[in-house]
């Protein structure tokens, strides 16, 4: 591979500017290095910063300009840049040169750049989906996407593709899993911040913790191989509700599961931030330790509450494999429970998996479908998080 | 008589006060607090309850495709089938089929059928063939090609069986549904049971589980998680190489160097709502940027390791600048008093004071990775490998599968001996998270300094 060999090269030669020009500092000093301004070594790193940093930039940006474009071209320029820039830091070696600053201010200037991807990301997300999704509406009426009550994707013209019915299978699934997580995990929470005996803190919050870190994927195949068909055999079917393993209830109660964690550990941050003396108010007032947790602690702790409310919904708006393996794929509004349903993450996993066709509005879709639910959840999130940082405020 | 009632009532609703009978509504208050410290004993219990399930069926679903049963027979590697011309000339072996390595196969099975006088009713021809594994007769041919010197000697040849002669001995596949099954017969069953009664069919561990790569539906006994495992490795060194050095660069500007104002402020906003949005929605980037846009191939752990790449940076950023923001300012104030610059102060003291913090996010956020699934399912990840991939950085760009992926493409097939296989990549899925996770917390033992 040329490319990885003129990155190769270009480091060598970074390496071999650090060697000769830290060498040459020293001889120029007369071998005291005390009459340098900067200390040898970073003579050397300027050295070596010049040569590597323009040829990698350039083939960085060579390589995202035209990644199939060929390369012949770009290994003599990117060798060029990198010689010039040995030769430049070579000639500006004195031992007045301040070579400790122009190093410093080089490394920050990577600092700075480095923090900007945070922003290139959220950047290209924006864009990458504003862009398809502009496409999408040129084909597709936005009125028939937003309002539309039938999802019936046909590849070859014909589909029906309104987001009605999958935003009602997310946010009922989102309601099961909020009704199952919320109450257990806060809970869970005051029970372990107002009452547990140290020893019992210390085995429940690393195995809740432990629910936190299993990956979803775990979760989406216990909906499939356990909840699913259970609920099916004890609820379901004696009720006469349906047949079906995969359904909403499946889904929002393993994704409930899921969610307690996230919920518990929210809760009892916010709830150990309540001060103590409020507790010891209530208490020396009489209250019982029930009481005072619902009285006194859990009003103060509430906007933060609310918060870490906000973010679990948050979360399981956008939750995927708990529902591709869980919830179903049929597009339907339905009260029933126990039916298959499917939801937004869901479509957009099976609209774009195989082969894609990019001109065509079935694909499209999903990108119109990722739009909506990153500003749901950017939404959510920053109302979450201005909720908590308000209430945080009260109390510091 | 209104003089009764007016001493009498007072009298009446005078609670007989005694510190130690508790009256009514004492009773009630301390039952509501029995009552609610039993809500709260119970959400623990049920969430450890369910931990406990989950992981309990995991691992009991799991742990079969660890085993495989397999069949040892003896296989005479004849001249006249295998190699016309006798010179074992490699081009001339590669000539030579699977299917005659199947028949070849077939005909040893009914020799040892015939000479150990085993007789079941009903076994038709299609019984016996369909024994063995489909996959079996393309691991001789490999085994023959790799050393031409056996053709002609008789070995013992280990094969594969069946996934549903598999399957009964793990339990899935019983008599009864046997009959009900167009895969296998009960007849079958009989002469595998036959067969196990001759010692030459046994369940045994299963290391080909770990090292060999996904099969094809009809195969569910010969499919591993070789290639997932690779993929995953090479996404995991793909993070390692970009979202530790630009996370910590990113968190050191953030936390030491920028200057309070708003584009600061947006850079800080813009991270942590990074860390909450759908990891669903990074597929999508995925897919738009690095595939339509960048030209890169589909399936390749390149594009799945940028995606968790910038699925990771946030989560690595938040964990840096905690561990940075608890170093003390007397560490930096030290270091600038005896003429250091900042720079120097940060790389030299309050780097190395924060690094077991970091690391131990840095794990983290690599677990994380490691285990999800979604975004790479929309960059092609899900499409059937058999190939490994070459060594990095040439295998970087060729088609591999990840592990949480794996588990999802075989939750998809139709072959129930597919969700073992899925619930034991699950199992080795969460090895390596384990180790993971444990690393860090050893590492936050070791190290962890209070101020």
């Amino acid at each position: 591979m040329p490319v990885s060999w003129t990155l190769l090269i270009v480091l060598a030669l970074a390496a071999v500017g650090y060697v000769v020009t830290r060498a040459r500092a020293i001889a120029q000093a007369g071998g005291d290095v005390r009459r340098l301004h900067s200390r040898p070594s970073y003579h050397g790193w300027h050295a070596a910063l010049l040569t590597a940093l323009p040829a990698l930039f350039l083939i960085a940006i060579w390589r995202f300009v035209q990644p199939s474009a060929e390369v012949t071209l770009l290994t003599p320029l990117a060798l060029l840049l990198a010689a010039a820039g040995l030769a430049f830091a070579l000639i500006r070696t004195a031992p007045g040169f301040r070579a400790r600053n122009a190093v410093e201010s080089m490394v920050k200037g990577l600092l700075i750049l480095c923090s900007i991807i945070a922003i290139l990301t959220t950047a290209g997300i924006v864009f990458s989906m504003l862009f398809e999704t502009g496409h999408f509406f040129q084909k597709y009426s936005w009125q028939d996407f937003f309002f539309g009550t039938t999802w019936s994707p046909k590849f070859g013209g014909g589909s029906q593709l309104g987001i009605l019915p999958l935003l009602w299978g997310t946010i009922y699934i989102s309601l099961i899993a909020l009704a199952v997580s919320v109450p257990i995990g806060l809970f869970a929470a005051i029970y372990m911040s107002e009452y547990a005996s140290v020893r019992l803190r210390s085995v429940a919050k690393p195995a809740i913790e432990v629910l936190a870190g299993i990956p979803t994927i775990v979760y989406g195949l216990f909906a499939l191989i356990t909840v699913g068909p259970a609920l099916r055999d004890w609820f379901a079917q004696p009720m006469g509700l349906g047949s079906s393993a995969s359904s909403v209830m499946t889904a929002g109660l393993v994704m409930g599961i899921m969610l307690i964690p996230f919920v518990s550990s929210l809760s009892d941050d916010i709830i150990n931030a309540v001060p103590q003396s409020l507790r010891d108010g209530a208490l020396g007032l009489g209250s019982t330790q029930s009481e005072t947790v619902r009285k006194v602690v859990l009003p103060a702790a509430l906007p933060g509450i609310v918060g870490a409310v906000l973010l679990a919904a948050s979360r399981a708006i956008g939750e995927t494999m708990i529902v591709v393996l869980g919830a179903g794929a049929a597009a339907r509004m339905d009260l029933n429970p126990f039916e298959a349903m499917t939801t937004i993450t869901v479509k957009i996993v099976s609209q774009l998996t195989g082969d894609n066709d990019f001109a065509a509005p079935e694909t499209l879709v999903a990108f119109a479908l990722g739009l909506t639910l990153f500003v749901t959840t950017l939404v959510l999130n920053i109302v979450a998080l201005y909720v908590v940082r308000k209430y945080r405020e009260q109390y510091e | 008589m209104s003089d009764a009632t007016i001493e009498g009532a007072p009298r009446a609703t005078q609670p007989k006060s005694s510190l130690l009978v508790a009256d009514p509504h004492t009773r009630r208050r301390h039952a509501a607090e029995a009552r609610f410290r039993a809500y709260g004993l119970g959400a623990i219990v049920i969430s450890m309850v369910m931990l406990v399930v989950l992981l309990f069926t995991i691992l009991t679903g799991g742990i079969g495709a660890f085993r495989q049963t397999y069949l040892e027979i003896p296989v005479t590697l004849e001249d006249a089938q295998l190699d016309k011309n006798g010179n074992r000339d490699p081009a001339d072996l590669r000539k030579v089929l699977t299917l005659t390595y199947g028949k070849l196969l077939q005909q040893s099975l009914e020799k040892v059928v015939a000479d150990k006088g085993i007789a079941i009713a009903d076994l038709s021809a299609k019984d016996l063939s369909g024994l063995i594994s489909k996959e079996a007769p393309a691991r001789l041919r490999d085994q023959v090609l790799a050393n031409p010197d056996l053709i002609g000697q008789t070995i013992t040849a280990r094969v594969l069986v069946n996934g549903r002669i598999d399957g009964y001995y793990k339990g899935r596949v019983t008599m009864d549904s046997a009959l009900r099954d167009a895969n296998t017969s009960p007849a079958q069953l009989q002469l595998a049971d036959a067969l196990k009664a001759q010692g030459m069919l046994a369940t045994k561990w299963n290391w080909s589980f770990l090292t060999s790569p996904d099969a094809s539906d009809q195969r569910p006994e010969a499919a591993g998680v070789g290639i997932a495992i690779l993929g995953s490795l090479y996404m995991m060194l793909v993070v390692l190489v970009l979202a530790v050095p630009i996370g910590v660069a990113a968190s050191i500007y953030l936390e030491e160097f920028a200057p309070k104002n708003r584009w600061t402020d947006i850079i800080e906003v813009n991270i942590s709502n990074l860390a909450a949005v759908p990891s669903i929605v990074f597929g999508i980037l995925g897919l738009a940027a690095f595939i339509n846009f960048g030209g890169l191939p589909q399936s390749a752990p390149i594009v799945g390791g940028l995606v968790l790449t910038l699925m990771t940076l946030p989560t690595i950023i938040i964990a840096t600048r905690a561990a940075l923001k608890a170093v003390p300012p007397s560490i930096r104030d030290a270091a600038l008093g005896v003429g250091a610059s900042r720079m120097q102060s940060v790389f030299h003291h309050v780097l190395p004071l924060a690094m077991p913090g970091i690391l131990t996010g840095t794990i983290i956020g690599m677990a994380q990775a490691l285990g999800e699934t979604a975004p790479l399912l929309l960059i092609g990840m899900v499409a059937f490998v058999k190939n490994f991939p070459s060594a990095p950085p040439e295998g970087l760009f060729e088609p591999a599968s990840a592990l949480p992926v794996q588990v999802y493409n075989w939750t998809q097939r139709a072959d129930p001996a597919f969700i073992e296989r899925a619930s034991g990549a699950i199992i080795v899925l969460l090895v390596f998270l384990l180790c993971m996770n444990v690393l860090a917390i050893l590492l936050r033992r070791r190290f962890e300094r209070r101020w």
